[in-house]
């Protein structure tokens, strides 16, 4: 059981369906929808098969709609018996990644407007971060710019897999008006869907997809430190949501050794890229791939080599765990006093601040 | 403190390197516009014959794309690995403060007549030894490079 107090990094309230958004969307954008009648497609992404089990838990299946998409549920589940201290809305839809520029903007905002009016206002602990296109660098710091204003959000929600490696310059407005504002730039496992999940190519399988999705984390995490991200915004911190943790230390063993012989191509990455990752980079622990036994974990954990690193998160309404145990099993005692409070306020300015 | 005469100035032109042989123990000498500084020919990484790896300019970037040349022939590049080192202090690039390329004082010092040119080749100590003798050997320029051969602790340059 989880102590009062916890800060849960990652939950997912769900758009019931598009129509929902209708009041919330510009007048423009509203007729534009309806004309078009896209108000009869829910605009899921593929991140999951629709009717997956690990979509929602069994006992979190609500009577009607999507799971996720009900606050009471969400209070009934989550909020009431577990009384965190604050818990983070990461809304994934469709809108963060479609084609038109425009509509994926007015549809953020929609949403953004939606998490305020049905969310946020109706349930002081509850915190969000901000949905923007992500595939339009310039719209996405306009939707930052607007909704910063309101401290209850928190961070702003980018998606793993893009067209872009997310280091890219083109991306480079969206860190700057994250990091203006005090707020980390969360990445959650996800994709544009419309390019390869794996570097080599499309899967046949869910299995080989999903375990895959590391590879997207380390692309991303990798494309962030070689151009540069971490020196050219220096308050910027990154959350990587529901990437599992037992790929990095691997990944940062290698991001050093490679570096100590190119270094000079980016000249920029001044010191250890596993130093960088420690101090600026943290990961929500749920889902969490760990190891099979005690004694691998905490070698997994020494190799991680920080402890200011993980974050508790339930991942509601995912399926990752039963009943009330939220945390992976055989944490060490300081360990899990930090993930479930301190770290968290530590890389979110804004769960302190007034 | 041994110190052995390892080449007349004139063998080494800014931007060169001659790699000498002291104690069975290999040791480039280079020349940086004009100042001489020695390295063992020993990668601290893996061992590989550092000194002949290719002499290459310190490039920074304080943030990116703001590129930098910083010193130029500053660096020795290792050539298995590329790491790189700085050839005044033998610092890594990556690493500066645990992983460094052992370093020999080298001074330039008042030398006699044009016989010392027989220091270019054959065995180095034995060669040192014999200039040293006559307290500093000769060459055509009239200086010469001992090497002071210190011992195993690292000396910053």
């Amino acid at each position: 059981m989880i102590q009062a107090g916890a800060i849960d990094c990652d939950i997912h309230p769900a758009v019931p369906n598009t129509r929902t958004l209708l009041p919330h969307l510009d007048d423009y954008w509203r007729e534009h929808i309806l004309r078009r009648g896209l108000e009869r497609d829910n605009l899921e992404t593929s991140a999951y098969p629709v009717g997956a089990p690990i979509n929602a838990r069994p006992d979190w299946q609500p009577a009607a709609g999507p799971a996720g998409s009900s606050l009471a549920s969400l209070q009934a589940h989550i909020l009431d018996p577990m009384q965190p201290r604050a818990a983070i809305c990461n809304v994934l839809h469709g809108a963060q990644m479609m084609m038109s520029e425009d509509l994926s903007a007015a549809l953020c905002r929609a949403i953004n407007n939606w998490l305020v009016a049905e969310w946020l206002d109706r349930d002081p602990r509850l915190r969000a971060s901000i949905v923007v296109p992500v595939h339009s660098p310039d719209l996405a710091a306009e939707e930052i710019e607007r909704m910063a204003p309101d401290r209850r959000f928190v961070q702003v929600l980018l998606l793993a897999m893009t067209e872009l490696p997310l280091g890219r310059r083109q991306n480079w407005p969206i860190y700057r008006a994250a990091e203006r504002h005090g707020l980390p730039v969360g990445i959650h496992a996800g994709s544009s869907f419309r390019h390869p999940p794996s570097a080599g190519g499309w899967g046949s399988f869910y299995l080989e997809d999903y375990v895959s999705y590391a590879q997207g984390f380390a692309a991303a995490l990798n494309s962030l430190l070689a151009e540069g991200v971490f020196q050219k915004f220096p308050d910027l911190r990154v959350v990587l949501i529901e990437s599992g943790v037992t790929w990095l230390p691997a990944n940062l063993w290698r991001v050093n050794k490679t570096w100590r012989g190119v270094r000079a191509e980016v000249p920029w990455l001044n010191r250890l890229p596993a130093d960088i990752v420690r101090a600026r980079v943290r990961l929500t622990a749920q889902p969490f791939d760990a190891p099979p036994d005690a004694a691998a974990l905490a070698t997994l954990l020494e190799q991680l080599g920080s402890e200011d690193m993980l974050l508790f998160a339930t991942d509601y309404p995912h399926w990752h765990y039963d009943g009330t145990e939220a945390l992976p099993p055989g944490l060490p005692a300081g360990l899990l006093r930090k993930m479930l409070v301190e770290n968290a306020l530590a890389t979110y300015p804004r769960l302190t601040a007034p | 403190m041994s110190r052995h005469v390892v080449a007349a100035v004139g063998e080494i032109p800014p931007g060169g390197r001659k790699l000498v042989t002291i104690r069975g123990r290999e040791i480039g000498v280079f020349n940086l516009d004009g100042e001489f500084f020695a390295l063992i020919n020993r990668c601290p990484h893996q061992g590989a014959a550092l000194c002949r790896g290719e002499i290459v300019s310190r490039l920074e970037a304080p943030l990116p794309g703001e590129y930098r040349l910083a010193k130029q022939g500053a660096m020795l590049r290792c050539p298995w690995h590329c790491w790189e080192f700085d050839i005044r202090t033998g610092q890594s690039w990556c690493d500066p403060n645990d992983v460094k390329a052992r370093t020999y004082n080298v001074t330039v010092e008042p030398g006699g007549g044009p016989g010392q040119r027989a220091l270019r080749g054959g065995n180095g100590e034995r060669l040192g030894r014999a200039g040293l003798r006559g307290n500093h050997a000769l060459t055509g320029a009239g200086r010469v490079l001992p090497v002071g051969h210190h011992d195993d602790s690292f000396m910053d340059a």
